[in-house]
C-alpha cells in the first residue's frame, strides 16, 4: 500500500520466565497508514502493550526478545538498525506515551527539562530558543500558564496535566507516528475526554499517526479509523471502525461486546467468555480462542485458523467465516436472571446516612497546628432499602471512597449519623461496634492488595468468622468456606491455596466470598471491577446480581464507571467534592440528568453505539477537580460548569426536586425555572 | 523549614534525655559504684575502707537520685545522676578513672579518628558509586555476573582479614607504609593511608551491591522507559535520569553516619595504634573506666540522633516533592 506509514510483519516477541518460554507476541502483521488511528484492542495479557514496545525495541532485555519478524518504517526495517540509529527512530519518527503518566515522568527533573531532552536531541535546539520551544509545546498540549508550570516538578501537576506533558515530549521531535498505550487509562471520564480531544485535535493539526493501544471499546469507538483485535498474542480481527462495530466478524471480539454492562442489559446476566487465557507458555495446536468459544468445533482446536475476508476491509482469523457459517445470526442465548426481582420481597431502610461529614485536618507548623481541613465528605444523605442497589458515582478524589469507610466506621465521621438498622453506628464503640460487623462488609478496588498474601484462601474467608465466633466448630466452618467457594464460583481447593495463585478476577470472587462469610446484609463494593478487564467485570457482574437476588443483600456500589451503574443500581447519587449533586433512580439520573455535572459525565463517556457519528455533543469541562481543602465558595462546580451564572458564586444551590426520588442541586432548577424546558 | 528543624530538635531532646537514663540505669544501678570499686581496687585489697575511699577520690559517694541529706535544690543536684549522667547534656564529661579530662581527651583524640573515618566515607562512596554504576552499565552481560561474584566474595571476607592482610603485604613485605602508629601534621599521612585504602575496600562489597540493587531498582521504573521513548542514549539515561533518582535513597541511606564519623572506628584504630576515639573507647572498656565508656556511649548516641535528623532534612535537598509539599 502506497500510503503505508508502518508495516508489520510477522512480529514475535518472547518472555523467558520460570515458566519457560512466553511468546507475548507471536506472529502479527498489520499497517498503519499515514495519518490514521489504528487501535489495538484487547484484554490484559493479550500482548498489546509489548507489541507496541517491539515497534520502539524497548522490550526490557534480558527477559524479553524480539524473536522474529521486520517492522517497515518507511521502506526501512527497524529490527536491523543498530541500536545508535534507532535512537534516531524513538521520539524523532515513532514517539510514545503511556499509561501511567503519574510514574513515567522523572520525579526529580522540572517538567520543562524533561521535554527540553526531546527538544535538544531531535531539533538541535539549546539555550533560549530550547526553552521557547518548551513553552510553544506546553502551550500547543493546552496547559494553562506554561511561563510557571515549566520550571514545576511533575508531583505539582494533576494526573491529566501530566499525560499532557508526557504528550508534549512525545510531540518535541514531531513524529510521524504516535504510540499511545492506554493513554487514558488512569484518568477520570472527564480528564479523559479532554485528553482525547487533544489527540486527535494534535492529529488533524500535524498528520500524525496515532497507534492507540487500548482495552476499551468506547475509546476505540471515539477515537480509531481501524481496530486490530488482539487475543493471547496474536491478531484475530483487523477491520475498520464501522464495519466492526456494526458487525464484529470474531467470536471474540463479539464476546467483548456482548460483555459490556449498559442499561438495556439490566434484566438479564451479562454474557461472559467461559475459562480464561490460556497460558502463552504452551504451543497452540489449533485456534487459540477454541476453548472459550462457544462455536467451536473439533477443527478449531486441530487445526490453526487463516484470514478470511469478510467484505468492508473487515478480517478475522475464524474457521466458522471460512465456512460461511452463519455464526453472525446464532448468538448464545442469554440466561435471564431469573430470581433477581426476588429481592423485592424484603423491603424496609436498612441504612439512612444524615448530614455525614469526615473532615481531616492539615497540621503544619511547629506545633502541629491545625490549620485547615480537607473537606472529603461535607453533609452527605443518603438512604439505601434492603436487597436494593444505591450507586455512588464521582471522579476520583470526590469523596465516594471515604464515605463507604465512614460508614462502616474505618474512618470515624466527623460529624452526622450512620442509622444502620435503626441505630446509629457513630454511636457504637469498641466491643459494641465490633459484634455489629458481622452486618456490613466492604469489597475493595484491588483484589491484589486487599488480601494478606501470607494467608491461605480458606483462613482469609473463615476469619472473619472467628472474630464474630459465628462458628466455632472447626468443620462446620471448613465446610461453610467450601459452601462459600463454590457459591462465588471456585473450584472447593481453592481453600487450601494461596492469593498469589489466582487471577486478578478470581481474587474478587475470593473477597466476596470473604465477605459474605459473615452473612452481612449490606455489602460496599468500592469500585470492586475497575483493574479488572472486560469480560472478567461482567462475571463479578452477574455474580453481584445473583447473590443479591439469593441472599437479599444491599449494595452500596461505589464507582465512576457508568455504565456498571447502569447495569446493577436501582438508585445512583452523583458525588463531586463531598457532597452530592444529584441523585435518582438509574432511570432518572443517567436518561434525565440534570445537574450540569452528571451531564458532563455522561457525555464524557465514550460511546460506543454512536460511532461513527461525530455529532454527539461532549460537554468538555475545564481543567481539573479543585482541591477539597479549599472548595470554591458558592457552588463547587461553578468553577468548570459551562452554565455557571454570577449568583453561583455566591451560594451553594438548594435542593431542587423533579420526582419523588430525583433532587439535584444546581440555581438552574430554582425559584420559578421550570424543570420541563430543560433537556 | 526553619519550625522543622525546630520541632525534630525538639524531638531529640526526650530521647537524649531517654538514653542518658537507660545508660545510668547500666552503669549504676546494674552495676553500683561498690562494685566498680571492687573491680578498680582488684581482688586482694578490697576492704570496706578501700571501697569508701576509691568512691570519694570518683565522686561516687552520693545517694544515686535523691540525697535526703542536702538541702533545697541540692536534694536533686548533690547527687550521683546528676553530676554524672546530667552534666553529659552540656559535654561536661568529667574525669576519667586516671584523673584526666575526658573532654580534653575527645578533643584531642577526635582528629586523628577523623583523619582516617572521612577519607574512607568519602572515598568509599565515590568508588562504590563508581562500581556499581558500572556494573549496572554491563547489566545482564558475563561481566555484570563476574562482577557480583567478586563483589559477594569481597563482602564475605571478614574486615580483620584485609587489616592483617594489608599490614603484612604493605608494611611488611613491600615495606610501603608503616606497619602501625601515627604523627601528627602531614607525616600522618603516611599512616594514614593503609587505613583508609582497606576501610574502602572492605566496604565496596556490601555497598556496591546494595548500589547495584537501587540502580536495577531505578532502571525498571516507568520514567527510564519515557526516556528511552525519546531517543536518548543509554549514557545520559544513566547519569542524567537515574542516577538523580537513585541518590535519594543512596543519600539519606549515608547521611545518618557523617556524625557518626568522629567516633571513629574501634577495630581499624585498635589495629594500626591510632590514638583516634575508637581506641579510646576500646582502651577504655580494657580498663574498666567507666566514666569514658559512659561519656562515649552518650556521644555516640547524641551524634546517631543529630544523624536521623541530618537524614531527614537531606530527603528534603534531593526531593523536590518532599521539598515543595
Amino acid at each position: 500500500m502506497s500510503d503505508s506509514l508502518l508495516s508489520v510483519e510477522h512480529l514475535s516477541t518472547c518472555f523467558d520466565g520460570p515458566r519457560g518460554r512466553a511468546m507475548a507476541v507471536d506472529g502479527i502483521s498489520f499497517d498503519i497508514r499515514k495519518g490514521e488511528t489504528f487501535a489495538l484492542l484487547g484484554e490484559s495479557g493479550c500482548g498489546k502493550s509489548v507489541t507496541s514496545l517491539s515497534l520502539m525495541r524497548l522490550v526490557p532485555e534480558p527477559a524479553g526478545r524480539i524473536l522474529s519478524g521486520r517492522v517497515l518504517l518507511g521502506g526501512q526495517d527497524l529490527m536491523l538498525l543498530p541500536e545508535r540509529a534507532m535512537r534516531k527512530i524513538r521520539g524523532r519518527r515513532i514517539a510514545m506515551i503511556f499509561q501511567e503518566p503519574m510514574t513515567s515522568l522523572n520525579p526529580v527533573l522540572t517538567i520543562g527539562d524533561q521535554i527540553a531532552e526531546g527538544v535538544r536531541i531531535h531539533l538541535d535546539l539549546r539555550g533560549a530558543a530550547a526553552r521557547r520551544k518548551v513553552l510553544e509545546l506546553l502551550d500547543a498540549v493546552g496547559i494553562p500558564d506554561p511561563e510557571q508550570r515549566i520550571d514545576e516538578y511533575p508531583h505539582q501537576l494533576s494526573g491529566g496535566m501530566k499525560q499532557r506533558v508526557m504528550i508534549a515530549i512525545a510531540l518535541s521531535g514531531e513524529p510521524e507516528l504516535l504510540i499511545a498505550d492506554e493513554p487514558t487509562t488512569a484518568l477520570d471520564v472527564t480528564i479523559q475526554a479532554q485528553v482525547l480531544a487533544l489527540l486527535r485535535d494534535l492529529q488533524a493539526r500535524t498528520g500524525m499517526a496515532i497507534l492507540l493501544i487500548t482495552h476499551d471499546l468506547g475509546v476505540v469507538a471515539e477515537m480509531a479509523d481501524r481496530v486490530g483485535v488482539m487475543y493471547a498474542g496474536q491478531l484475530v480481527e483487523i477491520a475498520d471502525r464501522e464495519p466492526f462495530f456494526a458487525q464484529p466478524a470474531h467470536p471474540y471480539s463479539r464476546k467483548l461486546f456482548e460483555s459490556l454492562p449498559n442499561i438495556e442489559k439490566r434484566d438479564t446476566a451479562l454474557a461472559t467468555i467461559p475459562g480464561s487465557v490460556p497460558s502463552l507458555t504452551k504451543a497452540f495446536s489449533g485456534c487459540r480462542f477454541a476453548d472459550r468459544c462457544a462455536f467451536a468445533w473439533t477443527h478449531c482446536r486441530e487445526v490453526v485458523p487463516d484470514w478470511t475476508d469478510v467484505g468492508d476491509g473487515q478480517r478475522a482469523r475464524c474457521h466458522l467465516l471460512e465456512l460461511r457459517f452463519a455464526a453472525r445470526e446464532r448468538a448464545e442465548p442469554i440466561l435471564p436472571a431469573g430470581t433477581h426481582q426476588s429481592a423485592a420481597l424484603h423491603r424496609g431502610r436498612l441504612l439512612e446516612v444524615n448530614d455525614l461529614k469526615v473532615h481531616f485536618p492539615i497540621q503544619r507548623g511547629l506545633f502541629q497546628r491545625t490549620v485547615g481541613h480537607v473537606y472529603a465528605v461535607d453533609g452527605v444523605d443518603l438512604k439505601l432499602d434492603r436487597g436494593r442497589t444505591l450507586a455512588l458515582v464521582g471522579e476520583s478524589g470526590c469523596g465516594k471512597t471515604t464515605i463507604g469507610k465512614a460508614i462502616l466506621q474505618l474512618i470515624r465521621p466527623t460529624a452526622g449519623e450512620v442509622l444502620f438498622e435503626g441505630d446509629d453506628l457513630t454511636r457504637l464503640h469498641g466491643e459494641t461496634l465490633r459484634r455489629r460487623r458481622d452486618a456490613f462488609q466492604i469489597i475493595f478496588q484491588d483484589p491484589f492488595s486487599s488480601m494478606n498474601p501470607r494467608m491461605r484462601v480458606h483462613e482469609i474467608i473463615e476469619e472473619g468468622m472467628v472474630a464474630l465466633n459465628i462458628e466455632r466448630d472447626v468443620q462446620r466452618r471448613l465446610e461453610r468456606v467450601r459452601q462459600l467457594l463454590s457459591q462465588v464460583g471456585l473450584p472447593e481447593d481453592a481453600g487450601d491455596r494461596y492469593p498469589h495463585e489466582f487471577s486478578g478476577g478470581q481474587r474478587q470472587r475470593i473477597c466476596i466470598a470473604r465477605a459474605l462469610a459473615v452473612s452481612p446484609r449490606l455489602l460496599v463494593c468500592d469500585e470492586p471491577t475497575s483493574a479488572l478487564d472486560i469480560s472478567v467485570q461482567a462475571q463479578i457482574l452477574n455474580l453481584l446480581k445473583d447473590l443479591q437476588g439469593d441472599m437479599g443483600l444491599s449494595y452500596l456500589f461505589i464507582t465512576h464507571n457508568l455504565s456498571v451503574v447502569a447495569y446493577l443500581a436501582d438508585e445512583v447519587a452523583v458525588m463531586y467534592l463531598g457532597r452530592i449533586v444529584e441523585r435518582g433512580t438509574t432511570r432518572e439520573v443517567l436518561h434525565e440528568a440534570r445537574h450540569p455535572y452528571t451531564r458532563a459525565l455522561l457525555s464524557a463517556i465514550p460511546e460506543i453505539d454512536g460511532a461513527g457519528e461525530e455529532a454527539r455533543a461532549v460537554i468538555r469541562l475545564q481543567g481539573d477537580l479543585p482541591s477539597p481543602s479549599a472548595p470554591p465558595v458558592g457552588c463547587h462546580f461553578h468553577t468548570r460548569c459551562p452554565e455557571a451564572m454570577p449568583r453561583c458564586k455566591e451560594a451553594y444551590p438548594g435542593v431542587s426536586r423533579f420526582s419523588v426520588s430525583h433532587e439535584a442541586r444546581c440555581f438552574l432548577y430554582e425559584q420559578g425555572r421550570d424543570d420541563d424546558n430543560e433537556g | 523549614m526553619f519550625a522543622y528543624i525546630l520541632r525534630r530538635t525538639l524531638y531529640a531532646i526526650p530521647i537524649l534525655i531517654g538514653v542518658n537514663l537507660i545508660t545510668f540505669v547500666l552503669f549504676f544501678v546494674v552495676n553500683t559504684p561498690d562494685d566498680m570499686a571492687r573491680m578498680h581496687l582488684g581482688m586482694k585489697r578490697v576492704t570496706p575502707e578501700a571501697i569508701t575511699q576509691w568512691k570519694v577520690e570518683h565522686g561516687y559517694d552520693k545517694p544515686l537520685l535523691i540525697n535526703d541529706a542536702a538541702t533545697g535544690l541540692d536534694k536533686l543536684t548533690d547527687t550521683v545522676f546528676f553530676e554524672k549522667s546530667v552534666r553529659l547534656f552540656v559535654f561536661d564529661f568529667g574525669s576519667s578513672d586516671d584523673g584526666r579530662s575526658i573532654g580534653e581527651d575527645i578533643r584531642q583524640r577526635m582528629w586523628p579518628s577523623l583523619a582516617i573515618a572521612l577519607p574512607v566515607f568519602l572515598v568509599g562512596l565515590l568508588v562504590t558509586i563508581t562500581v556499581a554504576l558500572m556494573i549496572v552499565f554491563l547489566h545482564a552481560t558475563y561481566i555484570d555476573l563476574l562482577a557480583v561474584v567478586t563483589l559477594v566474595v569481597l563482602m564475605s571476607i571478614s574486615g580483620l582479614f584485609y587489616i592483617i592482610g594489608g599490614q603484612f603485604l604493605f608494611g611488611k613485605v613491600l615495606h610501603l607504609v608503616p606497619v602501625s602508629g601515627y604523627d601528627g601534621g602531614f607525616n600522618a599521612i603516611k599512616f594514614v593511608i593503609l587505613p583508609v585504602l582497606i576501610g574502602v575496600v572492605s566496604g565496596i562489597g556490601s555497598g556496591g551491591r546494595w548500589y547495584r540493587t537501587i540502580f536495577l531498582e531505578e532502571m525498571g521504573k516507568d520514567y527510564v522507559r519515557t526516556a528511552r521513548a525519546k531517543g536518548i542514549g543509554e549514557r545520559i539515561v544513566l547519569f542524567r535520569h537515574v542516577l538523580k533518582n537513585a541518590m535519594i535513597p543512596i543519600l539519606t541511606g549515608v547521611v545518618v553516619v557523617i556524625p557518626t564519623l568522629f567516633m571513629g572506628s574501634l577495630i581499624m584504630e585498635s589495629f594500626f595504634a591510632v590514638p583516634g576515639l575508637g581506641s579510646y573507647t576500646i582502651d577504655a572498656i580494657h580498663a574498666q573506666d567507666f566514666a569514658v565508656v559512659r561519656a562515649m556511649v552518650f556521644l555516640g548516641s547524641m551524634l546517631y540522633v543529630l544523624g536521623l535528623l541530618l537524614t531527614d532534612l537531606s530527603y528534603t535537598f534531593v526531593d523536590p516533592r518532599v521539598r515543595l509539599s
